[in-house]
């Protein structure tokens, strides 16, 4: 790679000055999360590279703060109860939304102009807000510092995400293959697990990831409707980032930058999949 | 609001299905009890050593298995696990649950209007427990309930004057003070309130708590308004321009923060070079942790804290068993022996003795020895219970500005 | 098998049906279907997020406390002129609603709501109740004005009548930085209390120069991404995707580390050279901090949507311009840059969008300058318990963002919206 044989020195110096930029702005985006991966096999409990740790020094590295979660009831209650709301507000949203997903695509859909937005507006409303109003209103009605209330709250976080996604990959989706289906006998239910849902996995697997990690990752809502014994991971980091920082939250950080890498990979497989499958169809 | 009745009904079927899961669980402990209750009831008469038995399991049922405790956490949280907690579980055989928060009416407000109390007790400053108390937020306390002292004299004598309310008892007396570094003052090294205030002396940066009280009064002592007329000063719109202005002379070098853990936290780091600070959290960093730091007790303000109970406790009986049992004399006083915050029983003043870690005298330490409490203020909650909104507001826009 | 007849030439299915009326009901039946799989979702939301937001949204104008618990005094001071103080018939009004509400100990959320307006209702209302429940009788003006002077001045009956509404402006006035004189005139706050309008243009500017930053640190990354060959680009788009997919958290923590004052990068400045070990940059815990961060963590959010445009610009165009003698750059803002428009909308308004409702990453990094107006939506909830506010402010916020929403879907279209 180089730039074109014919161009001249202007061309020349401005094709590399401007990979340098670009460079310099990747560097930006992902420099941030790979410095507190080190950082958090820091012996010492400070923020930022001792000098054994540049000179590489094996004294200087422990895995001290990993040791402070497993040790520390408080982040295994948060990591337990993130997984529970992240995995019912999941099943939850998924479920919703795919079923909403193939109503609205369908071609004779009714309203479609206005539901639409009303199916996604938990997604444009300001976080803060919809914090707020279901703190109120789930309040009242005795959920709030409940799980199930905070499971309820992230699955309609979730949910536009899902239809999103399903909804996409329902675009040119061949409806001659579900009336063959029915002409051939197979009731809706047979039809939908057998024909639509293998061709629509990927997008509901991919909304599925997007509403796991709105939840995963949500905590202003937590902040409002969580008590102490509802505390997730990310609620738990804030409480330790306002108050009382310490490179346990690093060494929570570094696992959770694994966890979205695991995620990255699998959604990449997804989408090459469905490109695939797609690819077949075409 | 018709419509909404059809979408509640649909609504609940959901959360029946979501909050059924998690009844689950707890509906099989529950009737497995009851069945075992039931055979047992049946073999009584049969048994009657058994039945005395039963009888007994039946009394430790009705007890709660846990109270809900919430406090300020930190050096002080950890104070009273040591004098309350720990002794509480030993008699009593009822495990506490100790929480923590940052002060303020919001979570017993929130908790108390939406009917769903999860605490069941809870340690707040005077002005909060007056307002909570005006407000309907905090049960009313029976105070024949509080045992008399050590020397037999009846409870609402031998605390001290000002410290029972209709809704709340005090426990301890502690202080807002300044500490500073020592290893970052090689010279001159402040010993006046006015010397926090002065930037251009004492160079570095501060930290303040994020909110007016008590950084109003600490502006105006440092302007050498005396104790005895901060509030009539500040209930007039020059006294209060006045403190703003004091407070201004440092905005630009302060960092603010919120949780008592904080100040010591910031002062380590090297982030401040002075702060306001609880005095027990910087008693604690001092003692158990060696930390060069000092406290400035000239100007301090301080205040009560006191226990509360929030409207609708769950275990509102054992909340009363367990403030009676933690404001005693013997437990007053042990509370002062884990960090320096005063007890509020004359009979628990004299015990107070040395350090449990380290066996360092205590008395110099409290806020109230003579020798700190020559320039100190106190707390005026009538005043805070008036002015805390327009004061927190102004405060909010002065900070944002 | 359709069968026709000569007759009415109507087209008819096997079991006679007209054609026509067979494909209106099978139409109908359709759309009952799908809009059946569509309820169980929509009620879902109805219940969980968007009820809940309209009964917020009603907050800012409810104001049923000081109505509920003084109904007679309120009612009395519908005819008093604002002028002086109210006639006998509301003292005593006020005289035995006091006393009511005392034993009822609804006294103090009444005070507090009235403090709220004027300082120092709250010692006024809860000790002139308590003065009141000792059974004294009236004449009640003289009485109350005896018990305390306060009763005896203008401003605190205009702040019961005004407090005493059932649903109220002043939220919304107090939201603009506006609010009643005891004359009932509508002025400005003092000010030292004006905050909020200029809360709302920082946050606004803060939106701005954010959308501005992604948008000229994006640009480039999309452009490269969608000229490399796609094994390259394919690497490269780890590097936006990893972030966008980090925890917010992890991300904000990670520029804590970097940019405080003993964080990595003043550690480097210092070790280099640049500059004193006394004087570290604030980086962070102010605006600084917010604008960097919030940066950081919207980028993607650029990137994405420009990226996908620009892989379907097809490069024979700019080929096409440049064979024909135009200068690269002529090239470049006249033929290519027209065509990302779309992609630079779309990127633009949703980093915006996101920006203008903002709460972590400037209550975490922004200190004291760095707060938007989410951050006092925050305060007002948690900590000064002004839900009323709290629920102005979030409409006020709520209505800018429905009006970009608006102005997203006439320039994308909401079926655009992609993820990913």
């Amino acid at each position: 790679m180089g730039p074109p044989s014919y161009a001249g020195s202007l061309q020349r110096s401005w094709y590399y000055g401007f990979r340098v930029i670009c460079g310099l702005i990747f560097i930006f985006l992902i420099a941030p999360i790979l410095v507190i991966i080190p950082l958090s096999f820091n012996a010492e409990p400070y923020f930022t590279f001792t000098e054994g740790m540049l000179t590489l020094d094996p004294e200087a590295f422990s895995l001290r703060w990993y040791e402070d979660i497993i040790a520390n009831p408080q982040w295994l209650h948060s990591i337990k109860n993130s997984l529970i709301v992240g995995f019912f507000a999941t099943l939850l949203a998924t479920t919703l939304g795919t079923v909403a997903a193939l109503g609205l695509s369908r071609p004779y859909m009714p309203y479609k102009q206005i539901i639409m937005p009303l199916l996604i507006s938990p997604m444009i409303v300001p976080l803060i807000i919809s914090a707020a109003a279901m703190y109120f209103f789930y309040s009242s009605i005795g959920l709030s510092q409940t799980l199930p209330g905070i499971i309820l709250a992230h699955t309609a976080l979730g949910t536009p995400f899902v239809v999103i996604t399903v909804t996409a990959t329902l675009v040119g989706f061949d409806y001659s293959l579900t009336r063959a289906s029915a002409s051939l006998g197979a009731p809706p239910a047979r039809t939908f697990f057998k024909v639509t849902m293998p061709l629509i996995l990927p997008g509901m697997i991919s909304g599925g990831l997007f509403a796991f990690i709105t939840s995963f990752d949500e905590v202003v809502v937590v902040l409002f409707l969580a008590g102490f014994e509802q505390r997730t991971i990310p609620r738990q980091m804030w409480a330790g980032i306002r108050e009382q920082i310490s490179p346990t939250i690093l060494a929570v950080a570094t696992l959770l930058v694994m966890a979205s890498i695991v995620l990255l990979v699998t959604l990449e497989l997804l989408r090459r999949r469905n490109e695939r499958l797609r690819g077949i169809r075409a | 609001m018709k419509n909404t009745n059809v979408i509640v009904v649909g609504a609940a079927a959901v959360i029946i299905a979501v909050v059924g899961y998690f009844a689950i669980d707890k509906g099989r402990q529950a009737s497995e009890a009851q069945k075992e209750i039931a055979r047992l009831s049946a073999d009584v008469e049969r048994l009657m050593g058994e039945k005395e038995k039963i009888e007994k399991e039946k009394e430790l049922a009705l007890r709660p298995s846990s109270l809900t405790v919430v406090s300020w956490g930190g050096a002080y949280t950890k104070s009273q696990v040591e004098a309350y907690h720990k002794p509480w579980v030993k008699k009593t055989g009822i495990k506490i649950n100790s929480e923590d928060y940052n002060g303020g009416l919001a979570e017993v407000k929130a908790q108390v209007e939406s009917g769903t109390v999860v605490w069941d007790l809870v340690d707040v400053e005077l002005s909060d427990a007056v307002r909570g108390c005006d407000d309907g937020l905090f049960e009313p306390i029976d105070l024949s309930i509080l045992p008399p002292g050590d020397d037999g004299t009846p409870a609402k004598d031998d605390f001290l004057p000002g410290t029972l309310y209709e809704c709340a008892v005090a426990n301890i007396i502690w202080s807002t003070i300044y500490a500073y570094d020592k290893t970052k003052f090689p010279g001159d090294k402040p010993s006046t309130i006015a010397d926090f205030f002065d930037s251009k002396k004492f160079k570095g940066k501060r930290g303040m708590r994020k909110g007016a009280k008590p950084n109003l009064e600490m502006a105006l002592m440092a302007d050498g308004v005396a104790a005895g007329d901060v509030y009539k000063l500040l209930s007039t719109p020059a006294g209060v321009d006045q403190a703003f202005k004091m407070l201004d002379k440092i905005k630009d070098d302060t960092v603010w923060w919120e949780a008592g853990a904080q100040p010591p936290q910031m002062l380590a780091d090297g982030e401040v070079v002075m702060s306001t600070a609880y005095n027990g959290r910087i008693f604690n960093a001092q003692v158990v942790e060696n930390k060069p730091f000092v406290i400035v007790w000239d100007g301090q303000v301080w205040d009560l804290d006191l226990w509360a109970i929030p409207k609708g406790a769950p275990n509102k009986k054992t909340a009363l068993e367990f403030i009676a049992f933690s404001t005693d004399t013997t437990r007053n006083a042990a509370q002062a022996s884990y960090i320096s915050y005063g007890p509020v029983r004359k009979s628990a003043a004299p015990l107070v003795s040395t350090h449990a870690g380290t066996g360092i005298d205590m008395k110099p330490h409290m806020p109230t020895a003579p020798e700190n409490f020559k320039n100190a203020l106190q707390n005026d909650f009538a005043w805070w219970a008036d002015h805390q909104d327009e004061m927190n507001e102004r405060f909010a826009a002065w900070l944002a500005k | 098998m359709t069968s026709t007849t000569a007759n009415d030439a109507i087209i008819r299915t096997a079991e006679g049906v007209p054609l026509k009326l067979k494909l209106l009901r099978t139409t109908r039946r359709n759309r009952i279907v799908a809009f059946c799989l569509v309820v169980p979702l929509l009620l879902f939301i109805l219940v969980t997020f968007l009820v809940p937001i309209a009964v917020m949204l009603l907050r800012s104008v409810d104001n049923p406390i000081v109505a509920e618990t003084l109904p007679q005094t309120v009612a009395a001071l519908e005819h008093w002129s604002g002028q002086g103080v109210p006639d006998e018939a509301a003292f005593a009004a006020l005289a035995e609603e006091f006393t009511l509400a005392r034993e009822n100990r609804t006294i103090g959320r009444a005070a507090t709501r009235l403090n709220f307006e004027l300082s120092g209702m709250r010692s006024l209302v809860t000790s002139t109740a308590r003065t009141l429940s000792r059974g004294e009788q009236g004449p009640y003006k003289e009485l109350l004005i005896e018990i305390d002077g306060r009763w005896g001045e203008q401003k605190t009956w205009a702040t019961i009548k005004l407090i005493g509404q059932r649903y109220t402006t002043v939220q919304y006035l107090a939201s603009f930085d506006l609010h009643y004189d005891a004359a009932g005139r509508i002025v400005a706050q003092p000010e030292v209390r004006q905050i909020y309008v200029q809360i709302f243009m920082r946050t606004l500017w803060v939106s701005l120069l954010v959308t501005v930053l992604c948008l000229l640190l994006g640009y480039p990354v999309a452009y490269l991404l969608s000229t490399l060959p796609s094994r390259i680009s394919n690497m490269l788009m780890i590097l936006v995707l990893l972030p966008f997919w980090t925890s917010l958290l992890v991300r904000t923590t990670a520029w804590i580390v970097l940019l405080q004052t003993h964080g990595v990068i003043n550690d480097l400045l210092v070790w280099a050279g640049l500059i004193g070990d006394e004087s570290r940059v604030q980086m962070i815990y102010n605006m600084t901090g917010t604008i960097v961060a919030m940066t950081h963590i919207l980028l993607p959010f650029m990137v994405l949507p420009i990226y996908s445009v620009m892989k379907t610009i097809s490069p024979s165009h700019m080929r096409a311009a440049l064979s024909l003698g135009a200068n690269p750059l002529v090239a470049f803002w006249r033929v290519y840059a027209p065509q990302t428009v779309p992609g630079i909308g779309a990127g633009s308004i949703l980093v915006f969008i996101i920006s203008i409702g903002y709460y972590i990453t400037p209550a975490l990094v922004g200190g004291r300058t760095g707060q938007l107006i989410s951050n006092f939506i925050a305060f007002h909830m948690q900590k000064s318990l002004n839900w009323g506010l709290a629920a102005a402010l979030g409409t006020v916020l709520l209505a800018c963002v429905l009006l970009l929403y608006w102005l997203y879907s006439r320039v994308v279209g909401l079926d655009k919206l992609k993820l990913g």
